[in-house]
């Protein structure tokens, strides 16, 4: 009956279909297609024979990741970097949003948010470089380090510091273009909320609390829903960039671990369980925050 | 009461906008420190290190010069222009017309069809298996293996749509009683009233493609082909530590200090000069993305 209904749709509307083809082939091959090819994660596989020829191994890939020595570290890893990133690069933007909503003189406010955009333009890459080389043991830091009677180390090399360094920097790149969905926010909030406040003889810090913050809280919370789904998956690129073998302790996170064993050392099959091990996870702390929120906040997603 | 609550109010004002003045200077101040560099002295750089927020004197245009010189450069900068340029086309092209077909209300399956194209934001195959695809393709050391991946968005789809359906109906009604066809309807009249959506879209496509280096990094060994991130990583990462450690030539080693500094301005300035100016959409576009995704 609906295939029926489709088919009556599809031969008045004949172009519409055909002008939709391109995309949907396209997210066929590159989207689906990989998560069919998740299927190696139950195969020793080999490239030369292929999926079809490599050999089943049930789920051994998974078991001997668990079993084995990377899976503790690098998932603590994983969870200790994106929390740290969670308290410190989520709240940033926020309250840089209401710092700015409180500031009256216009051009100043534009003048700080043009600025604070900046960081988020410059590529990886370039900001890699610079950490590289404000942290090594003659830059800035081990420059203000000497000055007060410290001595200067390279502290990108050195595992105790990696994460300070990290969550610095992506605190650094992306405090003001995150505000902006939020100052976005502030500037829908009825004015007749503040002038009712006022009435009430709320002060400025109290319709702050009262007014300001529930007017963004949905928006606070569908950006932390989104952002718990990307735990697992955090800015894995910048540290392959930042990391070297000497801080692997503190700096090894899945990604990276994926990404070392899959594409350089090519042992295929174990990489891919490795990261469809990430991906459920990932996938369950969208869906679980998601929920929590649908149900204590009444916001939610979908 | 009344003049209590304004001096603390005013107290309250200055420390923010001195803090907010801190929080616009550390956002500024290692691009200033790159660009004061690029343009110093190359030996009195080379031995006095640190933070320079001014250029030291006197000034030189010498790694500019050079850095016209180093032909990974010029290639890294062409290949990169390719990347962007083809990979805007393709984002809008496939962009635009996802968009308009699932903002028709006579097409009967786009909830089935929003919901296809929205899994993939939950979920998706993951860094091996999207390798192995484009091993199977037979697209390593192809420049499609740079550009294909990154020809789609969902999100960018989803501020797309979200535009197009806020366009009234009757706009478009008018051209149908005309004789027009969907394409005209879409080339005609929805993109030309959706022009800022679509500078949004671009700019975010440009500066994603333009600072991507990754799948360049795992699918591209030729060199010939590289984008100028990787060769910027080259000069900037790989081989920061040799540069600074081995005993080079004092006059080698400012050299390669200066020229440094001068690929990350030659690099990054074309993205800095563009954002300030469109500001303006970038609200408009996180907006509709976030609340309607």
């Amino acid at each position: 009956m609906k295939l029926k209904q489709l088919a009556v749709n599809y031969r008045s509307n004949r172009l519409l279909y055909w002008i939709l083809f391109p995309t949907l082939l396209f997210v066929f091959i590159f989207n689906y297609i990989p998560m069919f090819g998740l299927v190696i994660s139950f195969q020793d596989f080999s490239l030369t024979k292929g999926i079809f020829g490599s050999k089943w191994i049930n789920f051994d890939n998974f078991t001997d990741f668990f079993n084995g020595m990377y899976f503790g570290r690098t998932l603590s890893n994983t969870l200790i970097l994106s929390a740290l990133d969670l308290l410190f690069s989520f709240p940033a933007p926020i309250i840089l949003a209401l710092m700015l909503n409180e500031v009256q003189h216009l051009r100043y406010k534009k003048l700080v948010q043009t600025v604070s955009y900046m960081p988020h333009f410059i590529s990886m890459i370039v900001v890699s470089g610079l950490i590289i080389e404000f942290t090594n043991s003659s830059g800035v830091v081990a420059n203000i380090v000497s000055f007060f009677g410290g001595t200067p180390q390279s502290y990108i090399s050195l595992p105790q510091y990696f994460r300070t360094i990290f969550i610095s920097s992506e605190v650094w790149q992306n405090i003001g273009f995150n505000s902006i969905i939020y100052l976005a926010a502030l500037s829908g909030i009825s004015e007749e909320l503040y002038e009712a406040a006022r009435i009430d003889g709320a002060g400025r810090f109290r319709q702050m609390l009262n007014v300001t913050l529930p007017g963004i809280l949905p928006m606070i919370v569908i950006m932390l829903i989104l952002r718990c789904g990307a735990i697992m998956n955090l800015n894995f690129e910048k540290v392959l960039l930042l990391y070297s073998p000497a801080t692997y302790q503190t700096s090894d996170v899945i990604m990276t671990y994926v990404y070392r064993i899959g594409i350089i050392k090519q042992k295929i099959g174990y990489s891919t369980a490795v990261g469809l091990f990430n991906s459920i996870v990932s996938l369950l702390l969208v869906l679980g925050a998601n929920k929590l929120s649908k149900t204590y906040t009444e916001v939610s997603m979908f | 009461m009344k003049v209590k609550e304004s001096i603390s109010r005013r107290v309250f004002l200055v420390v923010n906008a001195f803090l907010l003045s801190i929080i616009g200077f550390v956002c500024l101040a290692p691009m200033l420190h790159v660009l004061s560099c690029s343009i110093s002295d190359p030996y009195t750089l080379a031995r006095v290190r640190g933070f320079h927020l001014w250029p030291i004197a006197p000034f030189s245009l010498e790694g500019y010069q050079s850095v016209l010189a180093y032909k990974n450069i010029l290639i890294g900068y062409g290949n990169t222009i390719i990347y962007v340029g083809v990979g805007i086309l393709l984002n809008l092209f496939l962009t635009t017309t996802a968009a308009f077909v699932l903002s028709q209300k006579r097409f009967m399956p786009r909830n089935v069809i929003m919901l296809f194209l929205a899994f993939t934001m939950l979920f998706n195959g993951g860094l091996i298996p999207n390798y192995l695809l484009i091993v199977k393709l037979g697209l390593i050391d192809n420049r499609l293996a740079v550009i294909l991946p990154s020809a789609f968005n969902v999100f960018n789809l989803i501020i797309m749509r979200s535009a197009f359906l806020e366009i009234p109906d009757a706009l478009e009604e008018s051209a149908r009683l005309d004789g027009a066809n969907d394409l005209q309807v879409l080339w005609n009249i929805i993109l030309p009233v959706s022009k800022a959506t679509i500078a949004v879209i671009t700019l975010f496509v440009a500066v994603a493609l333009w600072n991507s280096w990754f799948t360049a990094s795992i699918y591209l060994t030729d060199h010939s082909k590289w984008p100028l991130q990787l060769f910027l990583r080259e000069i900037l990462i790989n081989n920061s530590q040799r540069s600074l450690d081995t005993g080079v030539k004092a006059s080698a080693l400012a050299q390669q200090t200066l020229v440094k500094y001068c690929v990350i301005i030659v690099a990054t300035l074309p993205i800095l000069c563009i954002y300030p100016f469109m500001q303006k959409y970038f609200v408009k576009g996180m907006m509709i993305g976030s609340i309607k995704g």
